[in-house]
Formats: C-alpha cells, structure tokens, sequence
C-alpha cells in the first residue's frame, strides 16, 4: 500500500501564520455572524472583515445588485457602522473564534482617513491583519487609487508609517498592467496584496431602458471573472515576491486550484458563499484531499507550480 | 429558529394553471419550524447557471413538508418547474422575520384582521390566513383580471372571508384591491375597522395600502421582494429604506412595519 503523506495547509502570509489557507473576502461574509448558521467559523484560515470606514456610511440606492451570466453586479457602496461602532459591536465577537481577523479599510475623500483607521486599529492586539481596499469601484470615483502606481506607493507607504501589523493591499483588475501596480505596493511596504477586487461592469434593463443597479454600474464578481483573475495572479506571482492572496469566482476546490497553481499563496471565497455557505470550509478540505493524492506534504509545493503546456 | 442549508427531496411540483406552480418538498426542520412570512432561497440547478439562488415565500407547511407556490416569470422559475418528484433540492430556510400575529385588543370589540393579496403576494399570505384562521380573516385579492386571481379557494376553505377586485371588472370588484379596501373601510367603518392589516404584492400596492393603514389608524404589515444575492444578511444587496436607515429585507424582512418604511 503507497503510505498517503498528511499533507500541511499552514501558510504564512508576510507576518501572518495562517493555519490554512483559504478565507473569506471582505464584503461578501459580514462580520461573520450571519454565517454561523451554516459553518464552523473557527475553521477558516482567516476572516476578511466587510470594509470599515472612519464614519459610519449609508451605503448607496437599492437596487443594488443583479444577476449577469455566471456572475452578479454589486454596488453596496461601503455601507458599515464606522469604525468606533465596529469595534464597540462586531469586533468582540471575532475576537473570540480564535482565528485572524484582518480588517479591510478605505478611505472615502481624504488618503489620511486611511492612517486615522491604521492607527486605531494597530492598538488592538486581536486584529491580525489590515487590508486596504483601494480597489472599491462603487464610489462614484473617476479613478481608484490602485490605478496609478505611483498613488498606489505613495497610500500604501502612508500607512506603512503608522503600524507595524501585517498589511495587505487589495488591487483593482480595472487596469494596463497589475504587476507594475503590485510591484508599487511591494516597494512601499506592503507584507501581501490581494487579488482581485471587482471588474466594472454594467446590465440594463431593455424593458425599462434603465439600469439594472440603481448606481447605474457596479462591481461584477463570481465566476465570471475567474479567468481574468487568475491571470492576473500568475503575471503578478512572475514579477513580485511577497505573498499573493488570490480571489475570484473561486467557488469549489477546482477552482481554488486554479489560483495556488497559478501562484497564490492563500485564497478568499467571495460571491461563492452566498450561494454555498460551505463552499470556504469545503474548499479547505478539497485542498487536503488534492494534496494528498499527489503526495504534496505542504502547500509550498503546489503554490506557482504552473507549468509550459506540452503534449 | 435558525436556518439550515438542506438537500430536500421533491415531493410534488406540478403545474397548478397557467405559468403557476405548486412545489412540495420534504423538511421537518423547516416545516416544523417556519412561521408565515418567512422564505426559503432555492439553488434551483447545479452550476453556476443560473448562479443565484431564487427566494420563494413558504405558502404551507404539512407534516414534515413544505408547500411553495411560485410564477415561472424567468430562466430560474423555469429550471424550478422542470425538476422532477424523488429529486433533492439544495433548499437555504427558514429565513427573514414574520408576520406578527394580531394581539387581542384589550375593550375593543372583536375586530378580523385583513389580509389584501396582489397577484402572486397570495403566496405567503395563505400560510398566515391558516395560522389566524380562528381570528377569521378577511381577505381581499386583486389581480388585473379574473383568470390571474390567486387563492380565492384556498383563503375560504380556511374559513376567511374572500372579497376580489380585478382592473378590468372580470370578477368582483372593479379596480384596484386598494380601491376596493377604502371603499371597505369607509362602508362599514364600525364593523370591519381591522386589527391589522396584512399585504403583500407589487411594491405600488404596498406603498398604496401604507397609506390607508396610517389614514385610518391600522397597523400595517407589508411583505416585501427584493433582489436578493445572499438572503441571509451578509451582502447588504436587498436593503429597504426605513425610518432607521437601510434594513435588509432578506434579514430584518421581509416583514416590514408600514410605519417603519421611509420608501
Ligand atoms: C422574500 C421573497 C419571497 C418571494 N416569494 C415568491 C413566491 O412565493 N412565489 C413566486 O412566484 N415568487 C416569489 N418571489 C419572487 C421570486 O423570487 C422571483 O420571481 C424569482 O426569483 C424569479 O427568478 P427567475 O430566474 O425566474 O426570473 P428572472 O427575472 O430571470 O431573474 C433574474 C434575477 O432577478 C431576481 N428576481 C426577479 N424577480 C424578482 C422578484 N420579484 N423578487 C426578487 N428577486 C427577483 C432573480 O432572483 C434573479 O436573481 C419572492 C421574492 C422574494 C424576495
Ligand atoms: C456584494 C459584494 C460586496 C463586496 N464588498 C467589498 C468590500 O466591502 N471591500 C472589498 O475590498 N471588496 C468587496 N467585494 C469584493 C470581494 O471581496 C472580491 O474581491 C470580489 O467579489 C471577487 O471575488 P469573488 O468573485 O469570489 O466574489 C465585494 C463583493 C461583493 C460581491
Ligand atoms: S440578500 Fe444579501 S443581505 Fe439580503
């Protein structure tokens, strides 16, 4: 009988020792609570908080998502309590499942609203990780700051400033080249970045001639950005060397696949957990069962083992 | 009760009229534990066509089953019709608040709360007109014509009292079904003053029987539909406007206060 190796999931991610790798991406899993339902928190690698802001936002109009083919448009539009009520409500009960909690944050107007959240959240021992979302398209922006490198340097370096805890940046795909802007944020001290936020996307109602989202467009996720994403994973796996976090439209462990091949070093499950709220915790042991049957002993061996095709 | 991600086996779906449909399925846990109002949220094919799931209103519980009534209006209502009886379906339920059942008015005379159902607003309605059914219900329906009129048999073999309205005057009254509540209120104001009045249907009624309620004193609930990507609080997708900012009506609905709406 072939003695099947146990394969490790542990992964670290810049300061970051995850246990496994697969999370949650933020916006598409609350603060958690609405998941206990389904699943056994305590099991995932990490968990992405919904992002927070210095005050507390409304959010946009409804309607504010539909449906597209092997996708959805979303334009929540940041809506969160702000970041004193965060930590006041949503916070304490993260703290006690006893697994990372990285805390995505955006500023609105001002870049400095970004260090005002870094600074207060560095004080807090159970905040594991800060992932700044400048990649949120429904902000009615003319331009992200992830879509210039030299913004992208000139924030993340900001940031860098004022807290020591493991910081990951989350890139838009909405530009010419993603390894010159992930490039951009390795320079300026980023431990990770994480890819991919939403595509622009737009859906019309012929019917009404009107939009199908209220803010007219919106950001497209699921699986129909899958291809889009996991390219841009690998060109950025070719160009930069800290940790990639890799997502969308993962929605099984095939999919996951996809990305460690293509040189993520973890994962999040994004619009894939409102259809299967299992889908991180299968996923999780999709992944030990894969490496398992290829006798991979540890993550490392699998993460950016893409190969040339060949016949 | 908290909801469960279940495979639940069909029962029944079959063709009731028209593009309408009954769908039984088989849960305890649900059946024992859904209260009206609430829905299930349906994966109604494998794969990621369609990707979301579909929410339909619990209509009836019986024993261990669960009874949906729904439209084919769509490719997901569509795929739903062609599943077969022994089948599982990936059934997310119970979720939302429900309907909260009439108290007794204290020195008030007995008063029947009313029910008013647009089109396929019926749905969850039967389910509440059964657990009230001793409060004797009135129950009012509307549709643009008569062949569209939902329910009726259901709502009076449970004992309420039915009233119809149509748009084109096919069947009962003539016009809309709020029309036709004014016109009850105002007739026999001393004897159908309502404890509460229960609706659900397209969003112009709702907004339309708010005003009613609030002109004349009744508390109102109104069922709301909203696109939904989660259906269970996570996405923030499905908010509703309300005095105290956005709610989302998958989670903090789908029963609404008409007091409550700012829409
Ligand atoms: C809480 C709740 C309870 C419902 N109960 C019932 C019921 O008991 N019986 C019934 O026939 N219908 C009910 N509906 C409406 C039902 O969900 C839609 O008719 C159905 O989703 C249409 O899917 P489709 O793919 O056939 O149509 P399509 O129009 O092709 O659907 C496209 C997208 O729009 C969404 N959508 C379309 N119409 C609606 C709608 N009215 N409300 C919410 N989302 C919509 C779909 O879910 C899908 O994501 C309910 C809706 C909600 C929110
Ligand atoms: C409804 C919804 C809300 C989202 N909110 C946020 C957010 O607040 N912050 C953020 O960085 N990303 C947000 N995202 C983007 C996801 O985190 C993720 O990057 C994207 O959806 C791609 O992954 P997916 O295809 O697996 O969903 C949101 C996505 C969706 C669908
Ligand atoms: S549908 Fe996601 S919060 Fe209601």
């Amino acid at each position: 009988m072939v003695k099947q190796v146990k394969p490790d999931l542990d992964v670290r991610i810049g300061k970051l020792d995850l246990k496994n790798p697969v999370m949650v991406a933020s916006g598409t899993f609350g603060y958690g609570e609405e998941f206990v339902d389904f699943i056994d928190l305590k099991k995932l690698g990490a968990i992405v908080t919904k992002t927070i802001t210095v005050s507390p936002r409304l959010g946009n109009l409804p309607p504010r998502t539909c449906e597209t083919p092997a996708g959805m448009l979303n334009s929540i539009g940041l809506e969160n309590p702000g970041i004193d009520k965060f930590i006041a409500e949503k916070l304490p009960s993260l703290k006690k499942l006893d697994i990372p909690v990285i805390v995505s944050i955006a500023s609105i107007e001002d870049p400095d609203e970004f260090t005002v959240l870094a600074r207060q959240l560095d004080k807090i021992k159970e905040v594991s990780a800060l992932e700044l979302n400048i990649s949120c398209p429904n902000l009615h922006k003319d331009k992200l700051i992830s879509q210039d490198a030299k913004d992208t340097f000139e924030l993340v370096s900001l940031v860098r400033k004022v807290t020591g805890k493991c910081l990951i940046t989350k890139l838009s795909p909405n530009v010419i080249s993603i390894s010159e802007i992930a490039l951009a944020a390795e320079a300026a001290g980023s431990d990770a970045v994480a890819l991919i936020n939403t595509l622009g996307g737009m859906s019309i109602d012929v019917d009404k001639r009107q939009p199908k989202i209220a803010s007219w467009s919106g950001g497209l996720s699921g699986p129909a950005i899958r291809p889009v994403a996991v390219k841009m994973v690998w060109e950025a796996h070719n160009k930069i060397k800290i940790p990639i976090i890799g997502m969308g439209g993962i929605m099984d462990t095939q999919s996951a696949l996809e990305f460690f091949i293509a040189g993520a070093s973890a994962i999040s499950v994004g619009t894939a957990n409102f259809i299967n709220p299992r889908a991180s915790i299968e996923i999780i042991s999709g992944l030990k069962a894969y490496m398992a049957d290829n006798n991979m002993r540890n993550l490392s061996v699998l993460i950016g083992s893409l190969k040339a095709c060949k016949d | 009760m908290r909801p469960a991600q279940i495979k639940a086996k069909i029962i029944s779906n079959k063709r009731f009229k028209d593009s309408y449909w009954h769908l039984e399925f088989e849960s305890r846990l649900i059946a024992e534990s859904a209260l009206p109002g609430q829905f299930v949220n349906i994966k109604v094919a494998d794969g990621v066509e369609p990707l979301l799931r579909r929410p339909l209103s619990i209509h009836g519980t019986a024993g261990s089953r669960v009874r949906l009534f729904y439209e084919v209006v769509g490719a997901g209502t569509r795929l739903l019709s062609n599943r077969r009886v022994g089948e599982f379906l990936d059934v997310i339920g119970p979720l939302g608040n429900s309907f909260s059942l009439p108290g007794k008015l204290q020195g008030v005379k007995f008063q029947p709360p009313i029910l008013v159902a647009g089109g396929m607003g019926a749905a969850p309605l039967v389910f509440l007109a059964k657990k009230i059914r001793s409060s004797r219900p009135l129950v009012l329906i509307g549709a643009r014509t008569k062949s569209k009129l939902l329910c009726s048999r259901e709502f009076k073999a449970l004992g309420c009292q039915v009233k119809i309205a149509t748009d084109d005057g096919s069947g009962g009254f003539k016009g809309r079904v709020t029309e036709l509540l004014i016109q009850l209120l105002r007739q026999e104001i001393s004897s159908v003053r309502g404890s509460a009045i229960y609706a659900c249907g397209p969003r112009p009624m709702l907004k339309a029987v708010t005003k009613i309620a609030c002109e004349n004193n009744i508390d109102s609930q109104l069922s709301l539909e909203e696109h939904m990507a989660c259906g269970i609080g996570a996405c923030l997708g499905c908010v509703v406007a309300t005095k105290s900012g956005y709610k989302r009506v998958c989670k903090d609905g789908p029963v609404f206060s008409g007091k409550e709406l700012t829409w």
